[in-house]
């Protein structure tokens, strides 16, 4: 366990220094902050409370940016390493491979969650300032920002697996974006597709629902829709599964397994491999 | 087990696919021991420190560490009682010199406060130290490759071709404290093309050729195992060259070279066990003798003998019509 902290309090240093960290904070600081005053317009002077608003707008935007941002930290974790020689040199010493794995996950949460800590709570702070100290909705929106930290979890471990079963860099950022353009884009339009092409609606709702299942991103905007069933309609294609199947614990199953089968299958592929 | 007894590798083979690249390999290492590894590139010496250090299993065969396979999960004493430097070593760029030893130091439970004493015995100043390692030249980054590797006083060294690419003075020091670590009684395997630089340091020479021990001993060992030719030099009176060379014929000493150069100096070589005979018959000659000198060969030369004759003739490409 110490080797992991101690490989935890490496990783952290290296995402300060490479600016990783600050970049990430101003990323999504920016854009949540952006969204927020410009999110603020539909609300007018309906009685919609601009937390939720910002909720809708954060998760339609987290989906396309937190597992780019999860991707960008884990696909060149062991790749990377392997690549420049550091990771024989580790391997030398008494650590072992999946605390290499976890050592390095450990630290990349922390880096996301600092990233969404910091950069939608900034925000929702500012949020809650303009609303005159009104924090209604800010249960969903500490949800959003937890699923957000969820998705992001999903996609490093997805990265790692990606790093470990590769010896490129950049074979392993080739994969990376081709994976997150399945998973963000793709996916859904086959999803789209399937029902536009379904005119007789011989797939039921209920077996659609559970397709969305395949994809965390579809996942993360169903957590964050199950919270705030009045924005269902502004999404298409989320609007199209039955929300109500899914329980929370439902959606929290299927959020562990996406995260232990990757994290699972890139230790078992990485304690294999030959240096 | 002795006790004294720090590694041992009983038949050890490795294939990647159908290449074989270590075959039957038995090796012991015991304290204070200077073991050299000498091949060409490709001959199996980075993949024999590799199945040492527990990176790859064998094939087939045994590796023990201190008792311990190296490859075993709960290895922990086997990989603390190790130091390696890699022949390409590769740090953490944005970290300092002195960062880097102590993130190595944590990992293998050392005191950090060590690690600045460990740069001044490799010659790391400490303005140097507290540079990051980007900034390092090749031989910074091999000192620093060095302090790493011995980090908690390891009790067997493995150096994977340590000098290559760095400038005499660093060499030499780097030998020096090879030879200190023996005298204190750990084990040092150094894999290197360059036996004539650690032959003084070297009690055994293993060398390799295409994944197969072709030759063990001490140097001394080696140099008689090889039978190699002494190359003998003579200087004559202008005058005598023709007598001398006849003499010397005529004593039907195995003149395997000879040449007569201008300044009447004869050169040739003979097999070392008809030295004395050698010696005896120029000795014979009396004045038209000038001067002599027996060179043994080179720790090179025997070097060579070992893997170019072991390697492997490759088939000669002939064209189609044009005879050999």
């Amino acid at each position: 366990m110490k080797a992991v902290w101690i490989l935890m309090g490496k990783e952290l240093r290296d995402g300060l220094r490479n600016r990783w960290i600050i970049s990430s904070v101003l990323l999504l600081g920016s854009l949540a902050i952006l969204l927020s005053l410009l999110g603020s317009t539909p609300t007018g002077t309906v009685t919609a409370n601009m937390l939720d608003i910002n909720v809708v707008s954060l998760t339609s935007l987290s989906v396309y940016l937190i597992p780019l941002i999860a991707f960008m930290l884990s696909f060149d974790a062991l790749a990377g390493e392997s690549e420049s020689g550091t990771l024989l040199l580790l391997l030398t010493y008494p650590i072992s491979r999946a605390q290499i794995i976890f050592g390095k996950f450990c630290a990349h949460l922390c880096i996301l969650m600092l990233a969404i800590v910091v950069g939608y709570g900034g925000s929702a702070c500012i949020n809650i300032l303009l609303a005159d100290g009104s924090s209604s909705g800010g249960l969903n929106y500490l949800w959003m920002m937890v699923s957000s930290w969820m998705l992001g979890a999903i996609f490093l471990v997805i990265g790692y697996l990606i790093s470990a079963a590769v010896k490129q860099r950049s074979t392993a950022i080739s994969i990376a974006i081709g994976i997150w353009l399945v998973m963000v884009v793709l996916f859904d339009l086959a999803l789209l597709g399937i029902l536009v092409a379904d005119q007789e609606q011989s797939i039921s709702q209920n077996f659609f629902s559970k397709l969305m299942l395949l994809n965390p991103t579809d996942m993360y905007r169903i957590f964050n829709l199950t919270n705030i069933s009045s924005s269902i309609e502004t999404y298409s294609l989320a609007g199209s599964a039955d929300v109500k199947l899914f329980t929370l614990f439902d959606l929290c199953l299927a959020f562990i397994l996406w995260l232990a089968l990757p994290l699972t299958a890139s230790i078992a592929i990485f304690k294999r491999r030959e240096l | 087990m002795a006790n004294s007894e720090l590694l041992s590798l009983s038949n050890v083979s490795k294939c990647y696919g159908q290449d074989r690249v270590l075959k039957q390999i038995d090796l012991t290492v015991q304290a204070g021991e200077c073991v050299v590894l000498a091949g060409h590139n490709g001959a199996g010496k980075t993949t024999l420190l590799k199945l040492i250090l527990g990176l790859i299993k064998p094939t087939t065969g045994k590796v023990s560490v201190r008792g311990q396979n190296p490859t075993n999960k709960n290895s922990i004493k086997a990989k603390r009682s190790l130091g390696y430097l890699p022949e390409r070593v590769s740090f953490y760029e944005s970290m300092t010199g002195l960062e880097t030893l102590q993130f190595y130091s944590k990992l293998k439970s050392e005191p950090i406060d060590r690690c600045i004493d460990l740069l001044e015995t490799v010659g790391l100043e400490s303005s140097a130290a507290k540079r990051t390692v980007s900034t390092y030249s090749k031989g910074m980054k091999q000192r620093l490759g060095l302090a790493q590797a011995l980090l908690g006083d390891p009790d067997l060294l493995l150096l994977d071709e340590p000098t290559s690419g760095l400038d005499p003075t660093l060499r030499r020091q780097f030998y020096d404290i090879i030879e200190q670590k023996c005298r204190m009684g750990k084990a040092v395997i150094v894999c290197s093309h360059s036996l004539v630089e650690i032959e003084a340091q070297a009690d055994r020479v293993i060398i390799l050729n295409s994944g197969s021990t072709v030759a063990s001993g001490s140097v001394q060992e080696l140099y008689q195992q090889s039978n190699l030719p002494l190359s003998v030099q003579i200087s004559v009176q202008p005058s005598c060259t023709q007598r001398v060379e006849q003499t010397l014929s005529d004593l039907i000493i195995p003149i395997q070279k000879s040449a007569v150069t201008e300044n009447s100096i004869i050169e040739f070589s003979c097999n070392p066990e008809q030295k004395m005979e050698l010696i005896r018959q120029v000795a014979s000659l009396g004045d038209a003798i000038e001067d002599i000198q027996i060179k043994p060969p080179r720790l090179d030369d025997v070097y060579l003998h070992y893997t170019v004759s072991e390697t492997p003739s490759r088939p000669v490409e002939t064209t189609p019509g044009i005879p050999l």
